[in-house]
């Protein structure tokens, strides 16, 4: 029941006995309205704090893979070093040695968890993954050419897996078109794109000489083995006008998963919108694998993960950031620590995400057969 | 519905976009080709939605008649002609100032999963945010009043996946209400629903009606559109057979020649319109005539 009341100017003004304490309106969730100069939103308690929490996760987890190598330091080392406070060995160690590697792991993770959500929410689908359609494949062919062919830079290298990522993006969508494009169709194509590339990529490192294909092939399994300051600060400048731009699709986003022709009615400009979603999709994955290789099932697990984590309706890109972020370090620091040997980061992902694809194709194919 | 819920209603006239003319139309198709990449479903196709009518559109299947409402909300671009609002070329406007003016409940409309009622009703009020306004006062003002004219206020913080299909449907009519547009195209907006929450829906837009809403809806039900409209669309093959109110074009004829079915058509017992009753193959002497 609710009650209308209609005071002198006019306004009505609503109680609702069914909503929450103090006359809100009830979302069945806790929520934070902030309105206060040009700002009026409504967060939802639980994504703050969760997003709050992983932060801090985030935070701990790269202080302990600063500390953690063959010479260990101590978080009271580690800490002064990052604000300058420490000089010699130590600032060597944490800032020149280590804080790349963690910083590209944290950066990189985030642009691999929102790129997954971009194309989660996009198709409606927890199987649209960038790494399992064919874009980072075509993402890691794109670099591939660029160094066997003509031994390029880092720059020259992202520009190779951003063409790399788009030919194979604008091939699945025109593959997979038929009156519109429907979201399974176009994982199954991507799929097979996918295995088409990866067999390109063999035959691209079989005739290439065997110190490229040593060195191509290392980097093929997703390594943040010898990452620079150079292409941290260059990947990561690209990542955060990517995420600015995610951030501000993230509201046409949201509307489209609600159906093309419903938010075509409510002001969604669908088509360009869904070519930006694309772009920005694409661009996060290429120079994530530019810089590191092909670390999979990131962008396949995080939004999921953080999707659960916040249960709130849809992906949302701010948690599978978070999620993807923390990810990326658990598995960098496990595959340089913890495994026998030192192995490149995206063994440890493959490992991880393999299982949770063969579950998410039992549920998908139950679902739908 | 109960009689707040018409008080309430009655407030909804004071915002909706400018006052009209009498007996003019802010929505209307001109000599326009409609159709989808190569083929075409209509030719030089004209329409006017009169003002503050609860107009209804039918015709079989395949006529053409979701295809002028998509249209009419800008969903699909004529070839050819074009469709004007507000004497307007509809392709001029911004996309979010159309979302401000028309409103259209789709025929299928997906709810994502995990999703609250207050929560999907408050996607209604996409037109009018930005990029840090995203919850004002009247947002918050808009959505409450759709809920409490669509009678889901009690369902407020249930998931959407949870309710019965006439509760759903009436959750989508707030969130499209909560866009706060006074023309509203609903396009088959019963057809999923037993008969008591078709009969419930359709008392719900003429309630809209009442208080200002142009509306205008597909439907299949031919005695639904008949008691419930204020004027009628008949439509075949992409073309317009017969438009006025029901009870001056309600015919035997008509319907035979837009359905092919043999009818009679006698008083609605109850509300006096046009009721169409199927004679059938035994008691009609030549029964059904496209059936086979």
């Amino acid at each position: 029941m609710s009650i209308g009341v209609t005071s002198r100017s006019g306004l009505t003004r609503h109680r609702s006995t069914g909503g929450a304490p103090g006359g809100r309106l009830d979302f069945g969730r806790r929520v934070l309205v902030l309105r206060r100069w040009r700002i009026a939103v409504r967060l939802e308690w639980r994504s703050v704090i969760v997003c709050a929490v992983l932060a801090v996760a985030v935070a701990c987890m790269a202080v302990l893979a600063l500390m953690t190598g063959s010479y260990q330091l101590s978080p009271g080392q580690v800490v002064p070093a990052l604000v300058g406070g420490e000089t010699g060995l130590v600032h060597d160690i944490v800032v020149e040695w280590r804080a790349p590697r963690v910083v590209a792991a944290l950066v990189f993770g985030a642009a691999l968890g929102v790129s997954g959500a971009v194309f989660q929410s996009m198709l409606r689908n927890p199987l649209a993954d960038p790494s399992i359609i064919g874009f980072s494949q075509g993402s890691y062919t794109g670099a591939l050419i660029v160094i066997l062919l003509i031994n390029g830079t880092y720059v020259q290298l992202i520009g190779g897996a951003l063409l790399g990522g788009m030919a194979t993006a604008i091939a699945v969508y025109v593959l997979a078109y038929r009156r519109g494009v429907q979201g399974f169709r176009l994982i199954i194509v991507g799929i097979g794109v996918s295995a088409m590339l990866g067999s390109l990529n063999t035959w691209l490192i079989l005739r290439a000489d065997l110190e490229q294909a040593i060195a191509a092939a290392a980097w093929g399994a997703g390594s943040l083995n010898g990452v620079s300051w150079d292409q941290v600060a260059i990947g990561g400048v690209c990542i955060a006008v990517l995420l600015l731009l995610a951030a501000m699709l993230s509201r046409p986003m949201r509307q489209m998963e609600l159906g093309d022709d419903t938010a075509a009615s409510q002001g969604v400009r669908v088509s360009p919108a869904r070519l930006g979603m694309v772009v920005v999709g694409v661009a996060l994955t290429a120079i994530a694998t530019a810089a590191s290789g092909p670390i999979a099932f990131i962008s396949l697990v995080a939004p999921q993960i953080g999707h659960r984590l916040v249960r709130t309706a849809g992906i949302t890109l701010a948690p599978a950031a978070f999620v993807g972020a923390l990810l990326c370090l658990v598995a960098d620091y496990l595959a340089q620590h913890v495994a026998p040997t030192p192995l490149p980061v995206g063994i440890i992902t493959v490992m991880l995400g393999g299982g949770y694809l063969g579950y998410l194709l039992f549920t998908e194919a139950r679902r739908r057969l | 519905m109960n009689t707040n819920t018409i008080t309430d209603l009655a407030e909804a006239r004071d915002v909706p976009t400018p006052a009209p003319p009498p007996g003019g139309s802010r929505l209307r198709v001109e000599s326009a080709t409609i159709g989808y990449d190569k083929r075409i479903i209509s030719e030089g196709l004209s329409v006017s939605i009169p003002d503050e009518s609860f107009t209804v559109i039918v015709g079989p299947n395949a006529c053409g008649k979701s295809t002028l409402l998509r249209g009419l909300s800008r969903l699909l671009k004529p070839s050819a002609g074009q469709v004007v609002l507000d004497g307007v070329a509809i392709q001029s406007y911004k996309t979010k100032e159309v979302a401000r003016r028309v409103g259209l409940l789709p025929q299928t409309s997906i709810a994502p999963d995990g999703i609250t009622v207050a929560d999907l009703v408050a996607r209604g009020r996409y037109p009018y945010q930005g990029f840090i306004r995203l919850w004002t006062e009247a947002d918050e003002r808009a959505v409450v009043r759709a809920m409490d004219q669509t009678a889901v206020t009690d369902l407020s913080g249930r998931l959407v996946d949870e309710l019965s299909g006439g509760q759903r449907q009436r959750v989508w009519v707030a969130m499209a209400l909560a866009q706060h547009t006074s023309i509203l195209l609903l396009d088959e907006p019963t057809t999923f629903l037993d008969i008591t929450h078709q009969i419930e829906l359709m008392e719900l837009f003429t309630d809209l009606h009442h208080v200002g809403h142009t509306l205008v809806a597909v439907l299949h039900d031919l005695n639904h559109a008949a008691r419930y409209a204020t004027h009628l669309i008949a439509m075949k093959d992409g073309a317009v057979v017969a438009e006025g109110p029901p009870s001056e074009i309600v015919t035997a004829e008509l319907v035979e020649e837009v359905f092919g079915l043999r009818c009679l058509v006698v008083p609605d017992p109850v509300a006096g319109t046009p009721q169409v009753v199927p004679l059938g193959r035994d008691r009609g002497g030549e029964g059904v005539r496209e059936g086979r």
